[in-house]
């Protein structure tokens, strides 16, 4: 039995600036729990902005959308950020660590902000999420301090903190090296086949998609396959 | 704002922080540098106008009561001829006594006001002192020296001898420091003093005082009453002035028109009496806050800018906190959190930075002159600025915070992470 993590109807969207532009034109998505959805398109064909708003964080939208079984779409800005805290894990291109602080406080930030466990907790959580990825020796390390592909992977780290319903990646591997990228494919994998997380992902690496269960590709603000 | 996600956000303000030792350290500096200068300025303004305050106080009575010469007084020629055109040439002032009409009796009910603390009863004169070629113009108060010691402690002002020494000494005086230095006499000297009416007497020096304000300690001395009155060939009864002493010294304002009401004589408050002594009051309270605020004000525009900046540069972060699901009020609190955490260390130092200031300014060697004995510059160590001052010091940091915080709550993540 398929469990939906994530729907999208109909999401339809405009630029204003410099001029009326639509990006989006009435696009469809669906993902199961335990997918694993490779985004492909063409440069500037939407894919981001589409990830915006099936992320929450961008709210200028027409259709619908439910994560979760939850209907966001007339959620306030502040539900919308404790929600995404909660079921919604993401791994952007750039790294985005917060830099005065050690891998492990990254990590623990979004659980910490949850508040469902104590901080002893969150911190063994945090050490299991690191050694799942190769990075426990790193701990400690401010993270600024750590190359691309070991950001990297902390930022993926921190997305699965929360147990979230769904990670949501932006090109993930888009500035990593191929050992790298290797790296982050493998640990996708993992985390769909063994621990059946709900993943979609933007990317532009054709291996990438041909690993993922499902392929969506987008061309000029539609769905076309 | 729930207290765990307040605590979470102050977790995250002070790693960002610390990880800027410097210039979290300039921007308290800001603070620490206004509130310092609030602190000694407003110490030592307040110390200056307390001393002239209280020079005020013990140089004359809270209410003194006396006959004022009346101003104006029609020709007779208008009262003979009201609706007539009259002019009167070198018009002079009628032969009026300064006689205080049953002041004793007028001591006595003033004394049962409540408020009041003493009432005595003086003649005063203007007199010419002689001590061999030298002669001085000053004056001369007959007093029930216990009643007056009563009013003005002079029991503490004795440079040399005691008021005691007036009671058993019939043709004693007490003479001012500063009158005594002029005529170059000592205790036990015999000066002459001679009244305008030209009737001299000489009195034996008995004991010196100093209040510490030239313009008495140079021109007075007292005397026994009756001994004035001899001097002045005037009868027992004869008083000019009845000084009134109040527990409360504030109310000396209101009810000195009362008791010119009652009793009929002038009687004039301390305030009115030393107006150019406290207009420098004034002046200095006014310099105190126009400098303390102006000083403020800059400080709060170092740490808007530094906030300014530090926002600036943590876009990123803003944006990633924000996409993992912090709100925008948890973002302001990251950023107020780090504004009022430098406004009260920087206030605090800058407590401490006041206070050893206005310390060493207590110590330096301060000479009055002739105009008040004082060695020192009198500074005033009132708890009461040091709050203020910390108050101040977080409230201005909390105005400047706010409005860069707000800024970063209102960050759109999508503009900072499209690149
Ligand atoms: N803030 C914006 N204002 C106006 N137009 C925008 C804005 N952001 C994106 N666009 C335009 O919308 C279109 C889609 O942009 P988007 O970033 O979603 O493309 P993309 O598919 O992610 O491309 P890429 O693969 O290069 O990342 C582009 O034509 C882009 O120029
Ligand atoms: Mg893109």
């Amino acid at each position: 039995m398929k469990t939906e993590v994530l729907r999208a109807t109909g999401i339809t969207k405009y630029f204003y600036e410099p001029e009326k532009f639509q990006v989006l034109k009435g696009i469809d998505v669906q993902v199961n729990k335990g997918e694993f959805v490779a985004l492909v398109g063409k440069s500037g064909c939407g894919k981001s902005t589409l990830m915006y708003v099936l992320s929450t964080m961008d709210t200028q939208y027409e259709g619908e959308l439910v994560v979760a079984s939850e209907k966001l779409n007339d959620w306030s800005q502040n539900q919308l950020a404790a929600f995404r805290n909660k079921h919604i894990g993401f791994v952007f291109q750039f790294h985005y660590l917060l830099p005065e602080f050690t891998v492990l406080q990254n990590i623990m930030l979004p659980a910490l902000k949850l508040n469902r466990w104590q901080e002893s907790e969150v911190e063994d959580r945090a050490y299991t999420k690191l050694k799942m990825l190769g990075m426990q020796d790193h701990a400690l390390k401010v993270s600024a301090k750590l190359s691309g592909g070991q950001q990297q992977r902390v930022a993926i780290a921190r997305a699965l903190i929360n147990e979230p319903d769904i990670i949501m990646g932006d090109e993930p591997t888009g500035n990593l090296d191929s050992y790298n990228t290797q790296l982050v494919f493998d640990i996708f994998k993992e985390l769909t086949d063994v621990y059946h997380q709900s993943i979609i992902a933007v990317t532009h690496d054709e291996e990438f998609a041909a690993k993922s269960s499902r392929i969506i590709e987008m061309a000029d603000g539609k769905i076309i396959h | 704002m729930k207290f765990t996600s307040l605590k979470l956000s102050a977790g995250i303000a002070k790693t960002q922080l610390l990880s800027k030792p410097r210039q979290t350290l300039v921007a308290m500096l800001g603070v620490t540098f206004g509130i310092g200068m609030f602190i000694a300025l407003i110490s030592m303004m307040t110390g200056l106008n307390k001393l002239t305050e209280d020079l005020a106080m013990t140089s004359s009575p809270d209410i003194r009561m006396y006959y004022d010469i009346s101003p104006d007084r029609k020709s007779i020629a208008e009262f003979i001829n009201p609706q007539g055109l009259t002019i009167t040439h070198h018009q002079k002032p009628k032969n009026e006594s300064l006689k205080v009409r049953n002041a004793k009796q007028i001591a006595e009910q003033i004394r049962k006001r409540p408020n009041v603390k003493g009432a005595s009863i003086l003649l005063n004169s203007q007199v010419f002192y002689n001590y061999g070629p030298v002669q001085l113009n000053g004056t001369i108060d007959g007093v029930d020296i216990l009643e007056e010691d009563k009013l003005f402690d002079l029991t503490h002002k004795m440079k040399e001898g005691r008021i005691e020494n007036l009671i058993s000494n019939p043709d004693g005086i007490i003479m001012g420091t500063g009158l005594a230095k002029k005529l170059r006499a000592k205790t036990g000297d015999r000066v002459v003093i001679t009244t305008p009416q030209g009737f001299t007497q000489t009195l034996k020096i008995v004991g010196l005082f100093q209040i510490g304000i030239g313009i008495v300690d140079n021109t007075r001395s007292y005397a026994n009453l009756s001994t004035v009155q001899t001097i002045l060939q005037k009868d027992k009864s004869f008083i000019t002035d009845v000084n009134v002493k109040l527990y409360d010294y504030t109310k000396a304002k209101e009810l000195a028109p009362v008791l010119q009401k009652d009793f009929g004589y002038k009687a004039e408050d301390w305030e009115t009496a030393n107006a150019t002594l406290l207009v420098g009051a004034i002046i200095r309270n006014i310099i105190t806050y126009a400098v303390s605020i102006t000083l403020l004000i800059v400080a709060g525009f170092g740490i808007y800018n530094i906030l300014n900046i530090t926002i600036h540069n943590k876009m990123k972060d803003i944006a990633i906190l924000k996409a993992m699901g912090f709100s925008g009020p948890d973002v302001r609190s990251i950023f107020m959190i780090q504004s009022l955490v430098i406004g009260f260390f920087g206030s605090l130092m800058g407590l401490i930075f006041g206070l050893v200031f206005s310390y060493l300014i207590s110590l330096a060697p301060f000479n009055g002159g002739d105009i008040i004995s004082i060695t020192h510059l009198p500074v005033n160590f009132n708890p009461l600025f040091y709050v203020i001052g910390i108050v101040f010091g977080v409230a201005t940091t909390a105005i400047a915070g706010y409005m860069p915080s707000r800024k970063a709550a209102h960050v759109d993540p999508i503009e900072i992470l499209r690149g």
